[in-house]
């Protein structure tokens, strides 16, 4: 028996990476998902971003555990597409238990492009804010519920550079714990727990890039900064997976309010 | 289904009963054998009886029906030699060393900073923080010779986040354990040993169910009961109950034990019910 068996998760950033991950992992143990992507680019944001093919692959790999899920091209900027996403997935497969603010994007690199604080902000913060306020009244209404936003080190920590992006990402981890907090103690009356996750360097697409990587390497300050204690050089997206799997099984049932370093001890090494 | 530490053998202080015992027996339940130890005697001052030969012999008991291995002796934490002769002893029995829960610890009675007497002072230093450094110093030169890194876990408390009134030697020797944590995390970290603190509201046990808490907690009581506990215990956390089980810490020590927490070092983790958060 898993550990999810019957709940449903909704998840943001599902086509790739840490989102596929949890979605995966989740599914595993038991759990529908309602799985939500951009699928498109950002014109700040250097890296490729995800496709429709990569949620679609999401899908498959959901539905070849036997499980069910609702997947969405969805912009977590976007309050209305977001509840319309949200509101579909829910009526398909009856409620939902579990929350992951799991979208982000890291709009850094050597160049400098426009809108890079703005569109970091509105995605990574905003973006956050607008999951969970979709999703609130249906774990209310569902009596409990455990809610995981993904911040960051650098939710901890004053690093990601001098430039408008960089900052921004730094700023919008560090502001996503403030709404954690704020969400544990007005949500714990409905036994709903918040908690976040800060990982390290994790081997998905968002980091290992040619433009993450010239932008670390162009800045030896940056590449310093982000070693870690442990000896490895970066964690695997189930790491994280397996953390958040952690945090929303009842095995956490009394959990709410943390902030949960994944993160080879990169922080406590600062 | 293979357990999530199966294999493994775990050091546990203040094994006899309490969150100890449950640790020995969720381990164990995921494959594990245990070398624990308990103190199994009285301390001066404690506002509660003290777990007995009987509860460490009820520990076994549990651990060995889960058909695990378990090697216990009655030790005090704050005598270093014949901890490092527990622990040896327990390594040379079961094989090996991976996991350690620094988990032996005491509760107090109230009193104002000023009107700790050096004795109250002096013994809870000794046994939450000297006692929780005694087991890792023990413990650490087997987990690196063996060379495949380990869990050292350490048992503070929301009060070694934040202050409470009236306990200032808890809240010290529980912030205490955190510095020593993070010191070791670093130290470790080139050996993959991995260490990390957990940091309960109050829990179930026979640490916080007497009448030196229900004092601390109702203080405008003459007598209060469990009953006068409950609210005032539940006012502390965020979500609505008043205390933790000892499976609830189990669950986080057992979780950061796993290889599912693999690269989480130097964390300081709250099963708090959100009462640090609050």
């Amino acid at each position: 028996m898993g550990k999810l068996e019957g709940k449903v998760a909704f998840i943001t950033g599902a086509a790739r990476g840490q989102g596929r991950s949890h979605a995966i992992r989740l599914a595993q143990e038991g759990a529908d998902i309602i799985a939500v992507d951009i699928c498109k680019q950002i014109d700040s944001v250097a890296y490729p971003m995800s496709t429709p093919e990569d949620l679609a692959e999401t899908v498959s790999e959901v539905e070849a555990l036997d499980r069910r899920i609702v997947a969405a091209e969805a912009d977590v900027r976007d309050r209305d597409g977001l509840q319309a996403a949200f509101d579909a997935g829910v009526a398909q497969l009856g409620g939902v238990d579990i929350v992951l603010g799991n979208a982000g994007i890291a709009p850094m690199g050597v160049n400098v492009l426009p809108n890079e604080w703005d569109d970091v902000v509105a995605v990574n913060l905003t973006g956050v804010y607008n999951t969970v306020e979709v999703a609130k009244q249906a774990l209310i209404e569902r009596g409990g519920g455990a809610i995981v936003l993904t911040s960051s080190t650098a939710g901890i920590n004053g690093i990601g550079g001098s430039q408008p992006g960089g900052l921004g990402y730094t700023a919008s981890k560090h502001g996503v714990v403030g709404l954690m907090r704020s969400y544990a103690n007005s949500l714990a009356e409905h036994s709903i727990r918040v908690n976040t996750v800060h990982p390290t360097g994790v081997n998905t697409p968002m980091v290992v890039n040619d433009v993450m990587q010239e932008f670390l390497q162009n800045d030896p300050s940056l590449s310093n900064a982000m070693a870690n204690a442990l000896p490895v050089p970066m964690v695997e997206a189930v790491d994280i997976s397996n953390a958040i799997l952690w945090l929303v099984s009842d095995d956490a049932r009394y959990v709410t309010g943390v902030t949960l370093p994944v993160d080879a001890g990169f922080t406590n090494k600062k | 289904m293979a357990g999530r530490v199966e294999g493994k053998v775990a050091f546990i202080t203040g094994a006899a009963r309490g969150q100890g015992r449950s640790h020995a027996i969720r381990l164990a339940q995921e494959g594990a054998d245990i070398i624990a130890v308990d103190i199994c005697d009285e301390v001066p001052g404690l506002p509660y009886p003290p777990a007995t030969e009987e509860d460490l012999a009820e520990t076994v008991k549990e651990v060995e029906a889960l058909d695990r291995r378990i090697v216990a002796s009655r030790t005090d934490v704050r005598d270093l030699a014949a901890l490092q002769a527990a622990v040896d002893d327990g390594v040379a029995q079961l094989g090996r060393l991976d996991i350690v829960s620094a988990n032996a610890g005491i509760g107090t009675q109230p009193h104002p900073t000023h009107e700790l007497t050096e004795e109250l002072w002096r013994d809870m230093i000794d046994i939450n923080l000297t006692g929780v450094w005694h087991t890792t110093k023990v413990a650490i030169p087997r987990l690196v010779e063996q060379g495949e890194g380990g869990s050292i876990v350490i048992t503070s408390s929301a009060a070694g986040l934040q202050a409470y009134e009236n306990i200032a030697h808890y809240v010290s020797a529980k912030h205490g354990v955190v510095g020593l944590m993070r010191t070791l995390a670093l130290e470790l970290a080139p050996h993959s040993i991995r260490v990390n603190s957990i940091h309960p509201t109050q829990v179930d046990t026979p640490m916080i169910q007497n009448e030196g808490t229900y004092r601390l907690f109702r203080p405008d009581l003459e007598n209060p009961t469990r009953d006068d506990f409950v609210p005032a215990s539940q006012a502390m956390n965020a979500l609505p109950i008043p205390w933790v089980e000892p499976v609830d810490i189990s669950n986080a020590l057992l979780f950061l034990a796993s290889d599912e927490a693999r690269y989480i070092t130097g964390v300081a983790l709250p099963v708090d019910a959100g009462a640090v958060v609050k």
